[in-house]
């Protein structure tokens, strides 16, 4: 068993696991942060994506003691209080999702993917960029046409705050 | 339509616990005491269990108990069963072999359960699971169904001779024959359906939990259809009285039919809770899901076409064999035949066919429906047929199509269907004119100029959605009715409860139902709830598959709103002293047609609860329900064109154009029926160019993670083009027909049309993957 000790969401939190305990699993299991997702087994489906110090990562490749000492943002962290994430809203808006199991995944890829791409997305590079997040339900159509559409929204938010 | 009513492009209520991690799925569900289980499964597609040896797994840190099959039978648990019979064509029954939750003493497939460990952790049931000693004598195994007929091929249940469950037909032998015998032209063709694994993201779970005090159980479940679980479990499975089982699936991650059957796994979570005194939750990890889910399709087929010298289709002869793994799974044997045969005439007037099927055990997974679920094969091998037809006669695919068109209704198919309505010019026209069909030869060139193969195939399909009546499907075999219930209560304050036997797993029904009621009383849709999914809320439900809730499902609402209003208007004519003929309901009130008089919807609702002044003899309270029973089969139908280049370099297949146009009826919300056929597009895609399943000569499965098996991923798949005509069906009140299957259904045949355009060649396997495409490609030049 190891002491783990993090911050999820802006809040430090700690625990112990044992050592072969996945980031995905402490997540969910430890602090009861359900929305971050296992689809398989081997790293493929992206149904635990999460942000690690600001990257993207999927939380089933990482072991929790790896996680000690970083700063985690889960899909529960995402929006700024009762006001969605612009990727959120703009999944909500464009029916980027049916059942919803690999959303929260693709949600926390998708604003990692935009903040990679300043100079804006096109739909060849979103569909590349998708490789790791497998969704059954939406064929990605309307995936695609979420995060173009956040991506949009992000960037002129993001010059908003430069002009003010 | 109002801005929330039917026929509007609502956004979805549920996203916002979707899209906020707040979603509750079975694997989020904890129960104070709650422990974990692993599977032990065999490792052989085909052995003698001689001996389990538990000790040393019971030693283990944490164990708490671990279960054989034997302990299981001794409690009086059932076999798992097939629900539907069919009767082979000498008259006798289907042999369906036993099928133990847990083996005891032969295991037939990889993966198949044979011992359970509960312990206090899952890494600690996991462990102990791996100490689990068990002895196997191995013995031959068979995974190729036609080969699983050979003489020499392995016995696999000891009541089906020769792995024949059985040899079935339906349609008109002689006519047939004689269609062929004087036909002008017969096109012959060996059509496979590649077996698919459904791969919904949310792999099965199940949390079984037996209160003592209560001698209660309950369980929840990834699962379409909880009512059904609970009707099987207890009815069969003898797990426990019907009311002593509560059944409940929550947020479920997509099922596509795998989610329909009821599984071994919620059997022993259910049976184990009560034998260990504590909660027992087990969860699939994805190869697991691979192993074990029911998969799709596995037809090896011949087909023979016959026309007469303009052209027309005089006769179709089918011969088909199904693989349906080792065990019968709950529908597997209707899938095959009545959601398969009866659509064997697709969008064609042909006046004689037949149809021969057997279906057969293999050491392979349990085969059952997965979307579109025999209508994808009756489609593919139809459209394959068609469009190589077109090619041996030298005439256009559209027109040779557009010629044998139904064009009258109702059109009664030689092979039991009653078409009631349908357009299908229309869509065909729809399609080309979105897929510029005309410019093809021009992009082809194009091209060509680069290097590269350009194909465009087409596929016009109909499906059957919404099985019912069902007393029809009650003589045809199903042991169950296929209706639907609906309870709506209007609360004392005006807000709205629908409950529904339905079951959401994505189809966004919290949206539409509620859009249906907003249509009819103008409450807005975020007062009203729709609740589904609990077999202690809503009494009894078929729930979801077949593309049958908005046909069935909401139909029943409908009916149920029937009789709400009914008495609503005479609350409302008897407060506002007028007849109840003169009451209609407009912008959430009801209103003296032609007068200025009203009363808010709120204000009759509490009236009605109240009871203060009600019309004479009137009961209080305003609740209604209905159980809704089809009187036929809905029809979609519709025209796929796909447009693919190939690099010939590579073998790489690019779908450049997909157009679907589909007929659905009407329709609640377009833009879930837009994304429902973008997801089974996707799937159907997938079919054609990267998904197939892989058992190796001894059984064991080769593709079992995503590693192995390709899912298709963004960057497989283009952007689709999308449009539906609504031809309204007369078969429901709200004339819809079904739109969740469609896409599955109509575009392989689309795809392996265009591919064998554009290499040139009649044929080719599915999945059409790089090297597959590659091989063919080279084989046209030696």
């Amino acid at each position: 068993m190891s002491e783990i000790s993090l911050t999820v969401n802006g809040k430090r939190v700690s625990g112990a696991a044992e050592d072969r305990t996945l980031l995905v699993h402490f997540l969910r299991e430890n602090l009861g942060l359900t929305g971050t997702h296992v689809g398989c087994d081997t790293s493929q489906c992206g149904a635990c994506v999460i942000h690690v110090d600001g990257k993207a990562v999927k939380s089933c490749t990482m072991l929790a003691v790896q996680a000690s000492g970083s700063s985690v943002v889960t899909i529960e962290g995402l929006a700024d209080g009762a006001d969605l994430h612009p990727m959120q809203a703009a999944f909500k808006e464009h029916h980027g999702l049916q059942c919803g199991f690999c959303t929260p995944g693709m949600i926390m890829a998708a604003t990692d993917m935009v903040n990679r791409h300043p100079e804006g997305l096109d739909e060849a590079t979103v569909r590349a960029e998708l490789e790791g997040n497998i969704c059954r339900c939406t064929g990605y159509h309307n995936i695609v046409k979420a995060i173009l559409a956040a991506s949009e929204t992000m960037s002129s938010k993001g010059k908003d705050k430069q002009a003010a | 339509m109002g801005i929330e009513g039917v026929g509007a492009r609502v956004a979805r209520k549920e996203d916002k616990r979707f899209i906020t991690g707040a979603g509750r799925y079975v694997d989020d569900m904890v129960v104070p005491g709650m422990k974990h289980a692993a599977f032990v499964r065999s490792p052989h597609a085909h052995a003698e269990i001689k001996k389990i040896d538990v000790k040393k797994a019971q030693a283990m840190p944490g164990v708490i108990g671990v279960l054989t099959g034997k302990e299981l039978k001794a409690d009086g648990i059932g076999n798992i069963i097939c629900g539907w019979m069919i009767h082979s064509k000498d008259g006798s029954p289907m042999k369906m072999g036993a099928w133990s939750p847990l083996a005891f003493d032969r295991v037939r497939y990889v993966g198949d359960a044979v011992v359970v460990v509960i312990a206090e952790t899952k890494g600690q049931a996991r462990d102990a699971a791996e100490a689990v000693d068990i002895s196997y004598e191995e013995l031959k195994a068979v995974v190729d169904a036609p080969k699983a007929l050979e003489r020499s091929a392995p016995q696999i249940h000891p009541e089906a001779d020769g792995n024949l469950i059985f040899d079935w037909e339906l349609g008109d032998s002689a006519a047939t024959n004689a269609a062929i015998k004087a036909a002008a032209h017969i096109t012959r063709m060996k059509i496979v359906n590649n077996r698919l694994v459904p791969n919904a993201m949310e792999p099965r779970a199940a949390l079984g939990h037996y209160d003592k005090a209560e001698d209660h159980y309950t369980c929840w479940t990834t699962s379409q259809n909880p009512h059904l679980a609970r009707l099987v479990m207890s009815a069969f499975y003898n797990v426990a009285p019907e009311n002593k089982l509560r059944v409940i699936a929550p947020d479920v991650g997509g099922g596509f039919g795998s989610k329909i059957y009821i599984y071994p796994e919620e059997i022993v979570c259910l049976w184990a809770s009560k034998k260990t005194g504590v909660p027992v939750k087990w969860v699939a990890d994805r190869t697991e899901s691979f192993l074990t889910d029911a998969h799709g399709r596995d037809h090896v087929s011949t087909v023979e076409m016959a026309f007469d010298k303009d052209n027309r289709i005089t006769g179709l002869k089918v011969d088909t064999i199904a693989n349906l793994g080792a065990y019968m799974s709950l529908f597997s044997s209707c899938v095959p035949t009545y959601l398969y045969a009866t659509l064997l005439s697709g969008q064609y007037d042909i006046p004689a066919i037949h149809a021969n099927v057997r279906a057969v055990y293999t050491n392979t997974a349990p085969v059952d429906a997965y979307r579109g679920a025999g209508r994808p094969e009756a489609t593919y091998l139809l459209e394959r047929t068609m469009e190589t037809a077109a090619r041996e006669l030298g005439v256009s695919p559209a027109e040779l199509r557009r010629k044998n068109f139904i064009t009258s209704f109702p059109h009664q198919t030689p092979v039991i269907m009653n078409y009631d309505a349908g357009d299908y010019a229309a869509s065909l026209d729809a399609a080309m004119a979105a897929a510029d069909y005309a410019g093809f030869a021009q992009r082809k060139a194009d091209a060509a100029s680069r290097g590269k193969l350009r194909g465009i195939g087409m596929s016009c399909y109909i499906e059957a959605c919404g099985l019912a009546p069902s007393a029809a499907v009650g003589s045809l075999g199903a042991g169950v009715g296929l209706w639907e219930s609906a309870e709506v209560r209007v609360n004392a304050a005006g807000t709205i409860e629908v409950l529904t036997g339905s079951h959401s797993h994505g189809q966004g029904h919290e949206t539409t139902f509620a859009q249906l009621v907003n249509q009819r009383f103008g409450v807005p849709i975020d007062s009203v709830s729709i609740v589904h999914g609990d077999t202690d809320k809503v009494q009894m439900g078929m729930g979801t598959y077949g593309s049958r809730s908005g046909a069935v499902g909401m139909s029943a609402v409908a009916k149920a709103l029937d009789k709400v209003e009914a008495k609503a208007k005479k609350i409302a004519a008897h407060l506002l002293e007028a007849d109840e003929g003169d009451i209609v309901i407009e912008n959430g009130a009801l209103k003296v047609a032609g007068t200025d008089k009203q009363v808010p919807w709120f204000q009759m609702a509490l009236a009605a609860y109240t009871a203060h002044n009600l019309p004479g003899g009137m009961e209080p309270g305003l609740k209604e329900t209905s159980f809704y029973d089809p009187s036929n089969f809905t029809f979609p139908a519709g025209c796929y064109v796909c447009e693919v280049e190939i690099d010939p370099e590579t073998g790489v297949t690019e779908v450049v154009q997909f157009v679907a146009a589909d007929d659905f009826g009407n329709i609640i919300n377009p833009m879930i029926v837009e994304g429902q056929v973008h997801g089974g597009v996707a799937q159907g895609i997938g079919q054609a160019l990267l998904e197939g399943t892989r058992y190796d000569a001894s059984g064991q499965l080769l593709t079992a993670s995503y590693m192995d098996y390709a899912m298709p991923r963004a960057d497989d798949l283009p952007s689709f083009k999308v449009s539906t005509s609504n031809t309204p069906c007369p078969g429901n009140p709200l004339g819809i027909k079904g739109c969740g299957e469609a896409g599955a259904i109509g575009s392989p045949p689309a795809v392996i049309n265009a591919i064998t355009d554009a290499i040139g060649i009649t044929d080719i396997a599915m999945p059409a993957s790089p090297s597959t495409v590659w091989a063919a490609i080279r084989a046209t030049k030696h």
